[in-house]
């Protein structure tokens, strides 16, 4: 019999393919002001953006490492290439696309995606947004998805971008949110009016295809009152030697009594460092639904914020974190309740293997104003072999007796028992323990979307139909 | 009758204790065979061991299955060559349905594919069988089920996997009057259904009541102390075991 890892760990053939970049195209690594305003000069920002690189430039100099969390003490970012000029203009027709860039979206099957189930589809290579298309209908309803770069310079959303920009993730923030705020290039930009419902999800797709450098996209989505939007965002990234460096940025405004949905699947490799932050304010009946999937990079730092600053303000995460050989994953999400008959949810599954590390991190803050609020916390881990690790952070902060809280935690490992089980109706001892993982990953696997629910399946190594024998 | 299952002087620990010490048992194709004794005489652990489970080191003697030797495979090689165990505590698997459970299990068992419409005609009908709510299909492997459902789901795989060999591990302890009933139905089913050979472990007649016991064997401190025929049960119902420990 073949010998075959228990749960495979993930398959990157389909990620790992690379082409080569042009190095002219470098704007150089390491960070001084001189780059920063190069960069600015180079993209042709508003003048209150360059300010405001330079300003979060400032900041970054002077804010610390983090020093609470997994070590990234083998980062340089003075070596990481902050901003890799494109070939090619922003496109809105896949044919215009170059060939390598668009062969690499093949691959990965997102112009595929959009003709069979989006609404539209946003993709960035590098630093730079290289395809953005929204159907027909969905642009006349109203709905804006661009790339903020060309939306800064239009006269209709100009203002709105920088009355929102880095508003909720201020460049003090952290260190990395300074770093971002200095040198952000790409990502997305979407606006949907009021009362708009866009049942179809809107997709991005982002891509590090160069060596040794920095992805650093921002997003910036703002729901007017009474709208729904499902956003859905995946990322990747062949392996090089090099590490790479992913620091984006999601600002999210949800307006009154509107819902968004946020779902994510990263898939970075193994090599990177994910230092991405993650924030929704929303306000008065308005709902935020993040649903997460971590399974690649080498370091992350993950907790996306929920800002429940109305009345009746809800959020739920939905997380699974999947770390293996190497990997120390930090994952979790944070919840803010600032108005009254707010709740929060959080429900997690944390999958460790082959020595890898998952953390889950939350915390719950209720203000004194946040009366009658609800919050209810639930994680739990699977070790599948004993030299792996899980913890558990929570962190708990509540300003008034009026609110109901709740928390779950539980970290186990494969029972022996469990398995004896299975195999006794004739699976195979790797069937069987593929069998419990899927089963311990059901109730977030259904939450994501529905090829992501069967890719994080096939990532998983869990085939129900495997092979006999 | 061929020979099924042959236990030859079988020696048992688990963590470096003794709990079987020389066990020898025939079981010919078709026949039903009881295991009684008292408790911590070795009965589950006889049970698990001939299952393969990993808990369990076999240190001397030898288990054949149709005639050939066992004694070192796992589990799911066991199940496949038709061996199976109801358990006494079935393990709750969350996230995977029973029906789901099923399926997969029969598919790996018999190596073939089952067309979902087949799969699911066949569990109505061992569903029916045993007074099982359709629900219950659909709901996680055992997840919240009560003792006696455990137990019903427990035999409800016997019915949809139909093995060569099915061992009962007290099935019947822990449940009801009506419950037992519609346990020892579902195990008649199985028997006239296939022919297959089962070997009991219970304290209790009820369940043998509409069975025709062929051959009983007492279990104490680890050995086979007796054996004999069905009216051996009621010997043991009427007087216990303590003529039978004693002898040793």
């Amino acid at each position: 019999m073949s010998e075959k890892t228990i749960v495979a760990d993930i398959d990157r053939s389909r990620y790992d393919f690379r082409f080569e970049e042009d190095e002219s195209n470098y704007l150089g690594s390491g960070l001084t002001a001189e780059i920063v305003t190069e960069l600015s000069q180079e993209k042709g920002d508003p003048e209150w953006m360059r300010d405001l690189r330079l300003h979060s430039l400032d900041i970054y100099n002077k804010t610390k490492m983090v020093e609470w969390g997994p070590s990234i003490d083998e980062l340089d970012v003075d070596k990481i290439v902050t901003y890799i000029r494109q070939k090619s203009r922003m496109n809105t027709d896949w044919n215009d696309v170059p060939e390598d860039i668009k062969k690499t979206f093949e691959n990965l099957g997102i112009p595929q995606a959009e003709r069979e189930s989006l609404a539209g589809v946003g993709a960035q290579y590098d630093s730079e947004l290289v395809y953005h298309n929204v159907r027909k209908e969905v642009a006349q309803s109203g709905v804006v998805y661009t790339d903020l770069e060309s939306a800064m310079h239009d006269e209709r959303y100009g203002e709105i971008i920088k009355s929102h920009f880095m508003k909720l993730v201020p460049p003090t923030d952290h260190k990395f949110a300074a770093l971002h705020g200095a040198v952000w290039s790409g990502g997305s930009f979407v606006y949907v009016p009021k009362g708009v419902r866009l049942e179809i999800p809107l997709q991005s797709y982002f891509r590090l295809n160069a060596k040794g450098a920095g992805q650093f996209e921002h997003t910036l989505i703002i729901l007017e009152e009474d709208s729904y939007l499902h956003f859905i965002e995946g990322c990747s990234a062949p392996k090089y030697y090099e590490a790479g460096l992913h620091a984006g940025c999601v600002e999210l405004y949800v307006g009154k009594n509107a819902t968004l949905r946020y779902s994510t699947i990263e898939n970075w490799s193994k090599n990177m460092y994910n230092l991405n932050t993650k924030r929704a304010l929303v306000s008065q009946g308005g709902k935020i639904e993040w649903v997460s999937g971590s399974f690649g990079s080498h370091v992350s730092y993950l907790y996306p914020m929920s800002i429940l600053n109305g009345e009746g303000a809800r959020a739920e995460f939905t997380g699974i974190t999947f770390a293996g050989e190497g990997q120390n994953l930090d994952t979790g999400a944070k919840m803010i309740h600032n108005a009254p008959n707010t709740s929060s949810y959080m429900n997690t599954k944390s999958i460790s293997k082959s020595g890898g590390i998952s953390t889950f991190r939350s915390a719950v803050v209720v203000k004194e104003n946040a009366v009658g609020s609800k919050s209810s916390v639930s994680c739990e881990s699977l070790m599948l072999d004993k030299i792996s690790r899980s913890d558990t952070v929570p962190a708990m902060d509540i300003r008034t007796k009026y609110a109901d809280i709740g928390h779950e935690a539980k970290i186990g490992r494969i029972s022996d028992e469990s398995v004896f089980y299975l195999m006794s109706r004739g699976m195979s001892e790797q069937d069987a323990k593929a069998m419990i993982v899927r089963g311990f990953a059901d109730n977030v696997s259904k939450e994501l979307p529905l090829e992501y629910a069967m890719e994080m399946n096939n990532l998983i190594g869990l085939e129900m139909h495997g092979s006999i024998g | 009758m061929s020979q099924l299952l042959s236990i030859k002087e079988l020696k048992v620990s688990a963590e470096d204790k003794p709990l079987l010490h020389g066990v020898s048992l025939d079981i010919q194709s078709g026949s039903t065979h009881v295991l009684m004794g008292p408790n911590g005489a070795g009965k589950s652990t006889l049970g698990l061991t001939v299952m393969g489970s990993p808990e369990y080191t076999v240190t001397g003697g030898k288990i054949f299955f149709e005639g050939e030797d066992i004694t070192d495979e796992s589990a799911y090689e066991r199940a496949k060559r038709g061996i199976f165990l109801s358990f006494q505590n079935p393990v709750e698997i969350p996230g995977i349905t029973l029906s789901e459970f099923l399926r997969n299990s029969l598919e790996q068992i018999s190596g073939k594919h089952m067309k979902l419409w087949d799969f699911k005609k066949k569990l109505k009908a061992a569903m029916e069988i045993l007074n099982m709510d359709s629900s219950y299909a659909d709901r996680d492997l055992n997840v919240g089920f009560s003792g006696g459902e455990k137990k019903k789901s427990e035999i409800l795989q016997l019915l949809m996997l139909e093995p060569k060999l099915a061992i009962l591990d007290e099935t019947d302890s822990g449940l009801d009057v009506d419950a037992v009933k519609t346990v020892s139905q579902g195990i008649n089913e199985y028997k006239s259904r296939t022919g297959g050979s089962l070997l009991i472990i219970t304290h209790n007649t009820k369940i043998l009541e509409a069975l025709n016991v062929d051959r009983t064997h007492i279990l104490a401190a680890g050995k086979i102390t007796a054996q004999g025929g069905a009216e051996l049960v009621d010997d043991v119902i009427t007087n216990g075991f303590d003529r039978y420990i004693s002898g040793e």
